[in-house]
């Protein structure tokens, strides 16, 4: 038992290095974030002089981050209020009417998840170029037909395991179809639309490619769009490009602090299914 | 009745909508694009087999195909490993395992883009920092050899994904009974038989899931091939989705990169097949 005990211990010494290890990349990227551009060009591995927070003023400014950020929250929080709404609705039709149309529909979107964006997105651009939707709305349209797929995939699951007898009940008392599902079903399927919502927020949120494409005009960029063109500029700069990405992560981090358990959750739900 | 199709209708339509538009109508017409010779202005005509003749025969996506794939069976490997391996230690009973595992996973949060930049500076400036500490030449300039950026981003990808297929293997090791491995233990199996015997089986399933996971997810690889290396140096790190964007967006090759499109759907496609036939058969077996 003693000896047991032992090798527990050993093991946790070796989780607690391996995390550091973990850490280390943005423990360097902090540190080195505060220092002036000669100490950078000295050493990377001491601690700073003086913690000046200079960097943090000038990379703040040139990133417009008020802006940026406000810009990443409207795409994100929007998009995925869509994808929430019009998923959970396509689900229910699909699970509660079944048959063999249904069933067609629902492959459709599951089949749909084997395409790599990448052969979509020429005439996806070309398309929507053309209907002169190359804007926020056109965006948020294109992340509901991408995230569809999965999101509906999700719902589905859970519709099926509520019985329809209930949907029934509420026909004799005289609910149409759409308060049965915004005032009963709705908010049943509340643990689903949390794993919905983060899965959907992580991907949307980080995504560059598509909006790099889409909404690449001065005054409408999100984060990741910003953040490279901020990094282009001063690449040779890092004391200036190090405390950016910094502050492009801060947001994310204190979130994740609060929510760690549920988006853990979401995220191993999200990818067993 | 008509009344009973039409609210089938409504709920579907805007999601269905939205999937036609946005990705069924594009694949359609990309696979008809890649026929032809479109260049996103003019109305195309028909070129045939043309573009798909040409790009097996063109080096640089012959190479970008060729390090993708090298790229997908490393970082699957090592993926994997790292991530079985933590699964195996947070799932001990330590008094820091919730604090282990918010550390392993917390990469994932962040985009690709902005972790390749972060690494960026570790591969460029800390690596030479700790090289002229130690007298190491070689962890100088791991951005400007293909070889030492094929590891550099190999390593990133370890680093980023290992916490996820982590977090998808405690799911199953925490849904392995604890009598059973008690019982094997009083039958007198040591760790490892344990390990092989008892956890192995009942863990199989996530195998497949972290495998298939880790396998599209290397091989559609974009953000951090931009951020890390851009390619560089001479296109030597180039993955296949940069290549494609590049022909489309720089050399505006649209049809070409339409044709290079369709292959990468393929094989992207024959990966996801596979894994759906792996899982239809096993559930079968059960």
């Amino acid at each position: 038992m003693k000896k047991k005990k032992q090798s527990r211990i050993i093991l946790e010494i070796l989780g607690i290095i391996l995390a550091l290890i973990w850490l280390s990349p943005f423990y360097l990227m902090i540190v080195n974030s505060f220092k002036t551009k000669r100490e950078m060009f000295e050493d990377t591995l001491k601690l700073p002089d003086v913690f000046s927070f200079e960097n943090y003023t000038v990379a703040f400014e040139r990133l417009d981050f008020l802006k940026t950020f406000f810009n990443s929250v409207l795409i994100t929080v929007l998009a995925v209020a869509v994808i929430i709404i019009f998923s959970s609705m396509a689900a229910y039709a699909l699970s509660r009417r079944g048959g063999k149309t249904s069933g067609i529909i629902f492959m459709l979107f599951v089949a749909a998840m084997l395409i790599p964006f990448q052969s979509v997105m020429i005439p996806l651009v070309s398309i929507f170029g053309k209907l002169e939707m190359l804007n926020r709305g056109g965006l948020i349209f294109m992340y509901l037909g991408f995230g569809a797929s999965l999101s509906i995939f999700l719902y589905h699951g859970t519709l099926s395991g509520i019985p329809k007898s209930l949907d029934e009940a509420a026909t004799i008392d005289g609910a149409n179809r759409f308060q049965i599902f915004w005032h009963i079903i709705f908010p049943m399927l509340k643990p689903v639309s949390v794993t919905v919502a983060i899965l959907n927020i992580i991907w949307i949120w980080n995504d560059y490619l598509l909006p790099s494409l889409v909404i690449n005009k001065p005054g409408m960029e999100t984060i990741p769009l910003k953040m490279f063109f901020f990094f282009g500029e001063y690449t040779k700069q890092w004391h200036l490009a190090l405390a950016g990405l910094t502050i492009a992560i801060i947001p994310v981090i204190i979130i994740y602090f609060f929510l760690q358990k549920q988006i853990i959750k979401g995220v191993s739900e999200g990818s067993v299914k | 009745m008509r009344n009973r199709n039409l609210w089938y209708w409504l709920f579907l339509a805007p999601a269905l909508l939205a999937l036609a538009v946005v990705v069924i109508l594009p694949l359609a017409y990309g696979v008809y694009y890649s026929f032809t010779d479109w260049n996103g202005i003019k109305t195309p005509s028909f070129v045939g087999l043309e573009h798909y003749k040409a790009l097996f025969a063109e080096e640089e996506f012959r190479d970008a195909l060729w390090f993708t794939t090298k790229f997908t069976v490393v970082s699957v490997f090592l993926i994997n490993f790292f991530g079985l391996s933590l699964a195996l230690l947070v799932t001990q009973k330590f008094r820091t395992n919730n604090i282990l595992r918010t550390i392993f996973f917390m990469p994932n949060l962040i985009g690709g883009l902005i972790l390749g930049f972060i690494w960026q500076f570790i591969f460029t400036k800390v690596f030479a920092s700790v090289g002229e500490l130690i007298g190491v030449e070689a962890l100088e300039g791991w951005l400007s050899t293909e070889t030492t950026g094929f590891w550099a981003m190999a390593i990133l990808m370890s680093w980023q994904m290992a916490g996820y297929i982590m977090v998808i293997y405690i799911s199953f090791l925490e849904g392995v009974p604890q009598e059973l491995l008690e019982a094997a233990e009083i039958d007198g199996a040591n760790s490892f038989q344990r390990f092989y015997h008892v956890t192995f089986p009942l863990v199989m399933p996530a195998f497949t899931v972290s495998l298939f996971l880790t396998l599209s997810n290397s091989f559609k690889l974009y953000d951090q091939n931009l951020s890390l290396t851009g390619g560089g140096p001479y296109n030597s790190t180039q993955m296949v989705a940069m290549e494609i964007f590049k022909t489309a967006f720089v050399e505006n090759a649209m049809a070409f990169a339409q044709a290079k499109a369709v292959i990468f759907f393929l094989i992207v496609a024959a990966i996801s097949l596979t894994q759906v036939y792996i899982n239809k058969k096993r559930e079968v077996e059960m």
